[in-house]
């Protein structure tokens, strides 16, 4: 035969979805939570932004090519890490502390574990806890429309618990209105709860993120702050909780981060339950009122036992132990 | 209607259009035939023809060479030319009978008259099917008597017919279901012949909604058969998953069928098994579909088994220039051909021209863990980690994570977003882990 075709083992045909696909609808996603942060705190949050972005990517270029390792650059991953950082540092943040971190974040927590799909801890996240331990001041001053403000989370756990919710939330001038659009102190990309839920919502849709982890996050987060949260069943209480801090970003965006959760299907629920608690301690018994970071990337470490333990019964197996 | 399906699959292009509406055509070699003794699972047959001697259409060749095996047959006449090894489909060189067609299809005595099933004993109906070299046509190739040959005969609660033809591209069975439906509930009346407590479902993949009509029409007062729908998911012709869909009862690989009280067979088994029940004519010819975006013109052919595939393509008008990979069989299971010269075999389905490699096109990249390879398998595996230990040669934690478990449907691999080539890889880590059991 003059010609020579091609053999290889089945199967033949593959999935028209890459790599870089889901690494844009992540990107996609992250827009709106992108867009209300510039939105809420104008021109240093977009100097931000683009600082962890170029960072991120150009760190991950570099090394690799210093390394002489195929560049992955084009398929997203370290934009979606650099725009996620962005998005968890404060606008008034000096822009070499963002660099700083996503030097980390691509550098140390992501390259040198094996690059994508090998590192254990969300880099982002990991980079942010970083900078927040190094740099405690500067991470946590926020800034609205030029007047310094601390985060409603802040101002809850420091208030007095026998006063209302809303009414302390209100003496400051906020309202839980103002946390749904994003109108507060905080993070860039975490203010706006409505920007991250239609971000969330295009993720669902296009199936590149499941309920599991979001909504035993959630729900094992408001079981635990309604019964140790010290207000009892008060449901702007809840709501405050879950609208504030970086709650919504976390559980959407950082809890299903692909690399570092488990892979199995009841491993994500634990791990979900586990976050939920843990934010729940964090915020309330620790010293600073929000957990989120911390409480994602100690549950990162705890993934490989969760899967562990999860590895699933196989198809036909129940009836096999059952039959003698 | 929603079909009844399983947990996890996936959903690749379907490619039926191409050759869903052709007829089936019946096709005759020109050159010589290959019988491969080894066309089923089991012990090869045993030849009993040498060369020089002159054999019928319909005349056995070789012997089965123990129970869990079964007879061939000649579907040509001729003069025997050889009995050597010869390549195969699966890349095998296989001992095979060659044979030169005189081209009169000279019959045996009683090649093709009728016979009524009800007179016949279960002993005698067995007999036949294992005479007449029957064995799945699925794609396995388990020999047929066997299967119709369970501890009791009293505990088989369903007899099943595969219908489903997930294999995307592939059109036989589907053909087979229009033209043929009487013999297929022929076959099925004989099989619930033989299992008193058993009633007959024929399954059928909600895309083929022509077949569907049909057969339901065809069952329409007939006892105990009736046809079930099944959603269109790939992989739920598998055994495993055909039987879940129907009973919701489930097997494991350590199992078979008949534990479950359930046998199953491919629809053209069934026609095979009417036809040498109530016809006298055994396993000599198999519908092969040849299609894909590379073939000239897709057809549908009823190919005597023994032909090569050479001639197969060329008859069916060849394939383009550009065609890059020919596939024995659909995408998903088949096999890469890299000499045409190969028979067609029992368990041969179709001849797939493809323009386009997608596994040679996407280099695999670091996995990302997104978690699709353990939704979509049928066996809820998780790929992702057996992936990993068949990487660093970890047999035992392959096995403790239940990887003996997967049949290779190739679901993970299909949907992998970093074109990982897991099932390449647990085939592999499977032979060898059989390979070592069997020492």
């Amino acid at each position: 035969m003059s010609k020579l075709y091609n053999v290889s083992a089945s199967p033949h045909v593959r999935d028209k979805v890459t790599t870089k696909n889901i690494m844009q609808d992540v990107v996609i996603g992250l827009l709106p939570a992108v867009l209300a942060g510039i939105w809420v705190f104008k021109v240093p949050a977009l100097l931000v932004l683009s600082t962890t972005c170029v960072t991120c990517i150009l760190t991950e270029y570099f090394y690799e090519r210093f390394m002489k390792k195929p560049i992955t650059t084009s398929d997203y991953s370290a934009l979606v890490t650099g725009l996620l950082l962005g998005m968890n540092l404060p606008s008034t943040i000096p822009l070499w502390i963002a660099m700083l971190g996503s030097v980390f974040a691509i550098l140390v927590v992501k390259q040198l574990f094996g690059g994508l799909g090998q590192n254990f801890m969300n880099p982002a996240l990991g980079a942010r806890c970083f900078l927040l331990i190094s740099f405690t001041g500067r991470m946590t001053s926020f800034t609205v429309d030029g007047v310094s403000q601390a985060t409603p989370l802040a101002l809850i756990k420091n208030a007095d618990k026998t006063v209302a919710v809303t009414e302390t939330l209100a003496s400051n001038g906020v309202s839980l209105f103002d946390m749904f659009i994003g109108t507060t102190g905080g993070v860039i990309g975490e203010t706006s709860a409505i920007a991250i839920l239609i971000g969330a919502a295009y993720l669902f849709i296009k199936r590149i993120i499941n309920w599991r982890i979001p909504i035993m996050y959630l729900g094992s987060f408001s079981i635990f702050v309604l019964l140790f949260g010290g207000y009892g069943l008060d449901g702007s209480y809840l709501l405050s909780q879950l609208l504030g801090g970086g709650l919504l970003l976390g559980a959407f965006f950082m809890a299903t981060d692909y690399v570092t959760c488990p892979i199995t299907p009841n491993g994500r629920i634990i791990y979900g339950l586990c976050l939920g608690v843990l934010t729940g301690i964090f915020r309330i018994f620790g010293g600073s009122a929000e957990g989120v970071s911390y409480a994602i990337i100690f549950c990162n470490l705890l993934v490989p036992l969760i899967e562990k333990i999860t590895i699933p019964k196989p198809f036909g197996y129940v009836k096999m132990k059952n039959k003698k | 209607m929603r079909g009844a399906t399983f947990r996890g699959g996936a959903h690749p292009f379907e490619g039926k259009e191409m050759s869903k509406d052709l007829p089936i055509e019946k096709i005759f070699p020109e050159g010589d035939l290959v019988f491969p003794l080894s066309q089923h699972i089991g012990a090869p047959a045993d030849p009993i023809v040498q060369k020089g001697d002159t054999v019928l259409v319909g005349q056995t060749i070789a012997k089965a060479g123990g129970f869990v095996s079964t007879n061939i047959c000649s579907s040509v006449s001729g003069i025997v030319k050889a009995v050597e090894p010869r390549l195969t489909a699966s890349g095998a060189k296989l001992s095979s009978i060659v044979i030169e067609n005189d081209k009169q299809y000279t019959t045996i005595e009683g090649f093709g008259s009728e016979r009524d099933y009800t007179k016949l004993s279960k002993e005698q109906i067995r007999d036949i099917i294992k005479e007449a070299g029957i064995v799945g046509m699925g794609g396995a190739g388990f020999p047929t008597h066997v299967k119709l040959t369970p501890k009791d005969d009293a505990a088989i609660d369903y007899v099943l017919v595969n219908g489903a033809e997930c294999e995307p591209y592939l059109t036989s069975d589907y053909r087979m279901m229009l033209e043929c439906p009487e013999s297929i509930v022929g076959g099925l009346q004989v099989m619930l012949s033989l299992f008193p407590n058993a009633k007959g479902i024929i399954c059928i993949e909600d895309n083929k909604p022509e077949a569907i009509s049909i057969l339901e029409e065809r069952v329409r007062g007939v006892d105990r058969i009736q046809v079930k729908v099944l959603k269109t998911k790939y992989p739920q012709g598998a055994e495993r998953q055909l039987i879940y869909a129907a009973t919701k009862r489930k097997i494991n690989s350590t199992m078979l069928p008949a534990d479950a009280g359930c046998v199953v067979n491919n629809i053209d088994t069934v026609i095979s098994i009417y036809n040498a029940v109530c016809k006298c004519i055994p396993l000599i010819r198999r519908i092969v579909t040849v299609t894909g975006d590379g073939a000239n013109k897709p057809r549908n052919f009823q190919v005597p088994t023994g032909m090569s595939y050479k001639e197969v393509l060329e008859q069916a008008g060849g394939c383009t220039e550009d065609t890059i990979k020919i596939v024995s069989g659909g995408p998903m299971m088949g096999m890469a051909l890299f000499d045409l010269n190969v028979p067609v075999m029992k368990t041969s389905s179709a001849l797939l021209c493809m323009t386009k490699d997608e596994v040679a096109e996407f280099e695999p990249s670091a996995c990302i863990r997104c978690g699709r390879c353990v939704s979509v398998c049928p066996s809820k595996l998780i790929p992702q980690k057996m992936m990993e230990y068949a990487e660093s040669f970890d047999t035992e934690a392959f096995q403790a994570i239940h990887g003996m478990e997967c049949y290779e449907c190739g679901s993970c691999t299909y949907v992998c977003p970093a074109k990982r080539r897991l099932t390449q890889s647990f085939k592999q880590t499977r032979r060898s882990i059989l390979d070592s059991r069997r020492k």
